[in-house]
């Protein structure tokens, strides 16, 4: 048995942690949240240098030839650190992407430029609110142009080539939009976390390549379910911080001439949000398992470790604020900035509803 | 990351398989291997089976050679266990003795104790049980009442235990006592092993709310007990407890024993009629199910890492201690909610149930789960204070001697 990761890729994860201690305290996010920005350029620029956004790209493709349980753990220390940059529709879902569907030339064109952090890339899903589902995307392509709206994405104002998910011949599909073209109108949206900004874009008859092999539902769900193991390791980080943080504020701070960590209430929940955190890791590690070997469990180990991430992140937001007292609830305790990405990452591949919907439709199949 | 065995371990695993195939038969398909509880009918094949594997050194596999085991590394012991879940073999009945009793013996006993009880208890010729919890002393364990006073070389016992498993059945028992009520707590209590034909000893059955009777009331009437038989010294006896508790805590439960299963609840979604549909379409039976899910996987997936650990050498870390704090509970909750899908006919037992009435056997055994071995409440107690390192709780019994402290009126 062997359900872990290896000393190598644990010692990748300690420079990572030690990178970001330095380069990403909480005043990163808390800079790109205040300003308006749309990421920390010094923290992309880093990220890039440590070779992160092409953790997974092969070297041929200009990247470090690593594997997913690298960039699992890569995924997690960018979570802890509540790391204001586009990593994740970068990297989870673009780069994923290309890897996984595009053509050799779409990859030799593109993977360098995005592996060297040169060119950021998004992803665009989302239409409208509510569950439309894959069979409910509206965005055209047809003749290699697409015409629709997608709301909300992430880093539209910043992103030079996006994913797109659209309806094409064969149903859902995956298309390649460069973001800078004719036809394409992004404007900001205001969003609950504006370390991560999203926007709406219109497309207008906008030049788009299809994916090589990213045709059908079967292909478009299987890049969610990368994503979304991922990312879980990003929730799981941001989750293990915020614990640690409410644990410490808790041990200091006394009311009725002891530590408020020593009222039952708050034990009792404090071990709650750990046993939460640790079934989200046990479920992520089994994801990264899967998607390390290709399994076909992948199906069902994306959709437990999104939906165990989601409740243990946004219940380790929501405790951080409500333990904090008082002070949990202003602008100026960084309590809110876990409470904010909590729900961001938990919405962002479709709310944890959509993957129990899903979990059991594959259980079922 | 793999499930695979290191080479040793995939060495291991070929012997054991091969003995077992040798002096077993494979379990049909659907037949489940029956438990110990409530039937101590099988407690004569348990023993054969026992005595057999002894006989062949794959009993307590990771005790010490001189005692009669291997010296094994803990995952040899999982190791063991999985491959003998495919056999038709009768149940183990012999968890407390082998699992708490004989390590504590082996930790604070006298070399005659050790000589005397440890091979007995390996090859289960002798059963023991564990004399802890009393009526007024539970979660609270030091604060047990039973007494035992010297004469002489022996010691006199007086009290109640409760909660004791198997003590109609065992041969010996272990016994915390309390021998200085005017110490503190923790201060005054001495560890005895004692040997359940005793004069003096009553042993009554406990009827649990499902009506079996795994657990029993042994009262102790001027019960006399040799000094040769205390382990540890005296006035020293919780230093005995807790290596006997720290022994409950290694077992590594995977998900086991939980009765009913999410195929279970699956199959039962999908059979269902649920206002012209089946319930497997509707929503919110969805989003049930779905959580149950996960949350067993990552109980499941808890106890791979924990595996991990110990093919390591390691001891298996502190996510170890979720498993029974979420499981127990979860088992109540998925077994109300498989009732409750019937509607009105979640409401029969028995025979006229669907699946036999397992999930209302699941949801009358779950309350018991949550109590025995570490309450809810304690559980969580345990995993802040020795995981997350809180404060412990306030006690308002520490300083004082035992006779002082206050115990309410509730007999």
């Amino acid at each position: 048995m062997n359900f872990d990761f290896s000393e190598d890729q644990k010692l990748l994860q300690k420079t990572a942690r030690d990178y970001l201690e330095e380069h990403c305290g909480l005043d990163v996010c808390r800079d790109v949240l205040e300003s308006g920005g749309t990421h920390s350029e010094a923290l992309w620029k880093g990220v890039a240098e440590m070779g992160w956004l092409g953790a997974a790209v092969p070297e041929d493709f200009g990247g470090a030839g690593f594997g997913r349980l690298e960039l699992s753990l890569i995924a997690l220390e960018l979570g802890r650190a509540l790391a204001p940059i586009p990593f994740a529709p970068s990297v989870y879902l673009a780069t994923e992407a290309l890897l996984e569907f595009g053509s050799d030339a779409q990859k030799k064109k593109w993977l360098p430029r995005l592996a060297s952090g040169e060119l950021i890339a998004t992803f665009a899903l989302a239409e409208r609110p509510g569950r439309a589902g894959l069979a409910g995307v509206e965005t055209t392509l047809a003749r290699n142009t697409i015409t629709g709206t997608k709301f909300p994405v992430p880093d539209g104002q910043l992103a030079g080539l996006a994913v797109v998910v659209v309806r094409g011949e064969a149903g859902p599909a995956l298309a390649l939009v460069e973001l800078d073209a004719s036809g394409v109108e992004t404007t900001p949206i205001d969003s609950i976390d504006p370390s991560r900004p999203q926007s709406r874009i219109v497309f207008q008859g906008a030049a788009a390549e299809p994916l090589a092999k990213g045709i059908g539902t079967a292909a478009v769900s299987h890049l969610l379910d990368r994503a979304a193991v991922l990312t879980a390791f990003e929730q799981i980080g941001g989750a293990e911080r915020a614990l640690e943080a409410t644990r410490e504020f808790t041990l200091g701070r006394y009311a009725f001439g002891r530590p408020v960590a020593s009222f039952q209430a708050i034990k009792h929940r404090l071990a709650d949000l750990y046993a939460a955190i640790q079934l989200a890791t046990s479920n992520a590690y089994y994801g990264a398992w899967a998607l390390s070997t290709g399994d076909a469990e992948l199906g069902t180990a994306a959709c437990g470790a999104r939906i165990s991430a989601s409740e243990a992140f946004n219940l380790a937001g929501e405790e951080i604020i409500q333990m904090h007292g008082g002070v949990g609830y202003t602008w100026e305790y960084d309590c809110h900035l876990f409470y904010r990405r909590a729900k961001l990452l938990s919405l962002c591949l479709g709310s944890p509803g959509e993957w129990r919907d899903a979990l059991i439709d594959r259980l079922e199949a | 990351m793999d499930f695979n065995d290191t080479p040793e371990e995939a060495a291991f695993r070929a012997e054991a398989r091969t003995w077992l195939e040798a002096n077993a038969e494979p379990l049909p398909p659907g037949k489940r291997r029956a438990s110990g509880m409530d039937r101590d009918d099988l407690l004569p094949e348990a023993k054969a089976w026992q005595a057999k594997k002894a006989d062949h050194g794959w009993a307590c596999l990771t005790w010490p050679k001189e005692y009669g085991g291997r010296a094994a590394p803990g995952i040899h012991s999982v190791i063991f266990g999985q491959e003998e879940s495919k056999f038709d073999v009768p149940p183990y009945m012999f968890g407390i003795g082998q699992g708490m009793l004989g390590p504590t013996i082996m930790a604070h006993g006298t070399e005659e104790q050790k000589t005397r009880y440890i091979e007995p208890l390996l090859r289960a010729d002798e059963v023991w049980c564990q004399l802890f919890s009393e009526p007024a002393a539970g979660s609270d364990l030091a604060g047990l009442r039973t007494s035992a006073v010297k004469d002489g070389d022996d010691w006199i016992v007086n009290g109640q235990k409760i909660w004791t498993t198997g003590a109609h059945y065992s041969d010996f028992g272990m016994i915390v006592t309390r021998t200085d009520p005017t110490a503190a707590k923790h201060a005054g209590i001495t560890y005895f092993i004692v040997d359940m034909k005793s004069p003096g000893i009553e042993i009554r059955p406990i009827v649990q709310i499902n009506g079996a009777k795994d657990f029993n009331e042994v009262f102790f009437n001027d019960v006399r007990i040799p000094d040769a038989n205390r382990v540890g010294a005296v006035n020293d006896g919780w230093r005995g407890a807790i290596t006997t508790l720290m022994n409950e805590r290694a077992s590594i439960g995977s998900g086991g024993g939980m009765g009913v299963g999410i195929s279970d609840v699956l199959r039962l979604a999908r059979e269902t009629d649920w206002g012209g549909r089946k319930a497997i379409e509707d929503t919110s039976v969805r989003e049930r199910i779905a959580d149950f899910y996960w949350k067993l996987k990552g109980l499941e997936y808890t106890g791979y890492r924990a595996q991990t650990s110990l093919s390591r050498g390691q001891t298996p870390g502190p996510e170890n201690s979720i498993g029974k704090m979420v499981g127990a509970p979860l088992r109540q909750e998925m077994a109300a909610f498989a009732m409750e899908l019937q509607g009105a006919a979640g409401a029969a037992s028995g025979d006229a149930a669907s699946l036999g009435g397992a999930f209302q056997a699941a949801w009358l055994g779950s309350p018991g789960l949550r109590l025995a071995g570490g309450t809810d409440e304690i559980l969580h107690n345990i995993v802040a204070e020795r995981v997350l390192g809180l404060p412990g709780e306030i006690r308002v019994d520490k300083e004082k001697a035992f006779q002082d402290i206050p115990t309410g009126s509730l007999k």
